[in-house]
């Protein structure tokens, strides 16, 4: 059950795929769901796409652009994402009455052909010629084999998994470690994600995360957390992390403090100088201990600081270990045998107080049974 | 495939879970129900399908022939690899029955999917609660618990024993004129007599909270306990309780615990402690639990249905012919009541 936002376009999507399919394939076939299907049968299919394609003159040859996709679908207001594996575009967009849709495809084969000036026209066109627009018209293996049937990936989606097997990105982020399924949850990330492109956006900044010590492991998991990494100017992370290196922080040190709170490279230098500041002043420490602290709290840095004043106010630790250590103490007071002090007999450690398992301490540090444990327990 | 009933059908049940004070019992829901479906989703993911694609294979060097050569290769689909799908089951239904305020403790009964039913009625049925109420006298604060604002300190040196449990009758007197005028009976009956003398009277609608018993069980001043059972309560009311007791007293109290007991057939002894909340301990709890009610649906239905039938039947007939008597529904909350009876007579005592 995914609980994110259904798009209302769902059923529009529904009834683009099946007008637009109808249109450019065979109905039975869809090219990502027949897994096997022989080779006579896509060479019929492609047939019929090459003869609609060929009433626009460009597409003579046989081979489709990735550039000339876009500007003839750009007439419609509506935009595929084409096959060709090297670009993936919009993942929502308006949806359209799907009649008029219907009408696209065959107005986009006219339209450019009218709207091209005259001098730009190339000489194979020939006005009076009407293009053959018979399906039975053969072709060798080679021109069906470079033709690439447009796969109609849906425009608006609610799960990534529609555009997984056709986006690089998407791919080489899987091949990565990166869990796209809680990215899926996030509102927006999805579409930035699609709209990537793994050379020219992503690449550099993988390389740029290895430049500065981060194991391909690692990779995956900062980022998904922080997707936002692969859209933050390099040169704003590469100021960042030499105003680091300018304050004494090992390269080591970078590198682990971005793969624990992989938020860090996000915030900007002023950002980061008022952190360290405010930590340095108020705790009062000189800077190598403070330099400590952050590298091993490195979401000191990320988190508001409001939280932290209060807990500066009140120095306690809210969470599950309180209350264990609380009944664990109680406990042992009730027994007699809450023995704190290094110099009496009987001392237990703090470390035997908390660290240690259930068993081993209802046996060795309370000298009692768990049973009994349970039933102080219900006694709070 | 191992559709979702099957899977979730060994943790649907009822439970009880003690929950510790200072937590909100919406956390102690939520962190039982992150383990149930860490265990629920434990099974190893399917691997992703696989799909036959055509690739061209580089054509060799033979100039003459144009023949191309496809290989059939099998690629896995990506959109089924459990990366992209992630866990299978993100939710499970976990009820709370009578709910607990974050700074009691005490048993909190739970039910998780189908057994939600079963809790919906639980919960409307007419069972009681026991609550132990621990108190300390000399101040009063503005919500009635150690922690709030102290408005005001008193003594209590005069404060005995004796004086106690007189203010506790006076108390459970008007409690009791409560019930009889809430449960719709005629209290110059014999009928109505004879259930108010076993215990079984309850509030039929809408009610204030009723104490059916209130008692001291410790006494040591400052420091004092009252065990109640109640029906329709607020912990914050039984705070008050104590604050009121307190004024009773021409001194002030404070109540610094209360504690559920029992909820209905659920006491301490079945109630799971926090290192018990994982999904194997509540699948055991639960199976205990089956074999329990499928016990007392047996005993009932045998033995006591001749004796329980009839008090029960004058009590629907007894309510004045002008309001009708929100009937006690079905043999379900017959049991539950006569086995919390019975729980009551045998709380284990700490």
């Amino acid at each position: 059950m995914f609980s994110t936002n259904m798009h209302v376009g769902q059923r529009c999507v529904r009834l683009l795929r099946g007008r637009i399919m109808s249109i450019i394939t065979h109905p039975s076939t869809d090219c990502t769901a027949a897994p096997q299907q022989p080779l006579g049968g896509h060479t019929t299919t492609v047939k019929r796409m090459h003869s609609i394609l060929a009433q626009h003159p460009v597409l003579h040859s046989g081979h489709i652009s990735s550039q000339t996709t876009e500007g003839r679908l750009g007439v419609g207001g509506l935009r595929y994402c084409s096959v060709t594996q090297h670009r993936c575009q919009v993942k929502q967009s308006d949806c359209e009455e799907p009649e008029a849709k219907n009408v696209i495809i065959y107005e986009q084969a006219q339209a450019p052909s009218r709207k091209l000036p005259l001098t730009e026209m190339p000489a194979v066109i020939d006005l009076e010629d009407v293009p053959s627009l018979s399906a039975l018209e053969e072709i060798s293996d080679e021109e069906a084999i470079q033709i690439l049937v447009p796969q109609a990936l849906p425009p608006i989606s609610f799960s990534l998994r529609d555009y997984v097997d056709q986006s690089e990105t998407l791919t080489k982020l899987l091949q990565l470690g990166v869990d796209l399924w809680k990215l899926d949850q996030r509102r927006n990330v999805g579409s930035m994600l699609v709209r990537l492109d793994f050379q020219s956006d992503v690449a550099p900044r993988l390389l740029f995360l290895k430049d500065l010590g981060l194991q391909d492991g690692q990779l995956g998991s900062v980022i998904t957390t922080n997707p936002f990494i692969l859209t933050e100017s390099l040169d704003k992370l590469k100021a960042r992390v030499s105003y680091l290196k300018s304050k004494k922080f090992s390269t080591e040190s970078i590198a682990s403090m971005v793969c624990k709170a992989p938020y860090l490279l996000n915030f900007n230098v002023k950002r980061l100088d008022n952190r360290l500041g405010f930590y340095q002043d108020i705790l009062g420490l000189n800077p190598g201990k403070t330099r400590d602290i952050i590298t091993r709290l490195p979401r000191l840095l990320c988190r508001s600081l409001e939280p932290v004043k209060e807990i500066l106010k009140f120095p306690q630790v809210l969470n599950s270990q309180f209350l264990r250590i609380k009944e664990r103490h109680l406990f042992l007071k009730y027994l007699g045998r809450a023995q704190y002090d290094p110099a009496e007999p009987n001392y237990v450690s703090l470390e035997r107080l908390v660290a240690v398992p259930n068993d081993v301490f209802c046996v060795s540090v309370a000298l009692a049974t768990e049973e009994d444990f349970e039933r102080f327990q219900k006694t709070l | 495939m191992v559709t979702p009933a099957r899977v979730f059908r060994k943790f649907e049940g009822l439970f009880a879970v003690y929950k510790p004070s200072g937590i909100h019992w919406k956390l102690v829901r939520d962190n039982i129900e992150a383990n149930l479906l860490k265990e629920i989703n434990a099974a190893p993911p399917p691997a992703p399908k696989l799909e036959v694609r055509f690739q061209a294979l580089p054509s060799r060097e033979s100039g003459t022939s144009k023949a191309l050569t496809m290989a059939a290769i099998q690629f896995p689909v990506l959109a089924t690899s459990p990366q992209v799908r992630g866990p299978r089951y993100r939710t499970l239904k976990v009820g709370v029955g009578h709910r607990l305020d974050a700074f009691s403790s005490g048993v909190l009964v739970l039910g998780v999917g189908q057994a939600n039913k079963a809790l919906a009625e639980f919960y409307s049925s007419a069972v009681t609660r026991d609550y132990t109420l621990e108190g300390e006298f000399g101040m009063a604060t503005d919500d009635f618990s150690a922690t709030g604002r102290i408005i005001e300190r008193t003594t209590f040196e005069h404060i005995t024993l004796v004086k106690l449990e007189k203010i506790l009758a006076m108390i459970q007197g008007g409690h009791q004129k409560a019930l009889i005028t809430y449960s719709g009976v005629d209290l110059q009956s014999q009928e109505a007599y004879e259930l108010a003398a076993q215990g079984i009277l309850h509030p039929q609608s809408k009610s204030p909270p009723i104490l059916k018993g209130l008692r001291c069980i410790h006494f040591k001043p400052p420091h004092f306990t009252l065990e109640a059972q109640c029906v329709n309560e607020t912990q914050h009311y039984l705070r008050k309780l104590v604050h009121e007791v307190g004024l009773e007293l021409r001194s002030t109290a404070v109540c610094t615990g209360v504690r559920r007991t029992r909820d209905g057939l659920f006491g301490l002894q079945e109630a799971l402690t926090r290192q018990h909340w994982t999904a194997s301990d509540i699948q055991r709890t639960i199976k205990v639990h089956h074999s329990m009610l499928k016990d007392l649906k047996k005993a009932g239905n045998s033995g006591h249905a001749e004796e329980d039938a009839q008090p029960e039947q004058h009590y629907q007939q007894t309510g004045t012919g002008e309001h009708s008597t929100a009937s006690i529904t079905g043999t379900g909350s017959k049991q539950l009541h006569s086995a919390a009876k019975e729980a009551a007579e045998n709380t284990p005592s700490l």
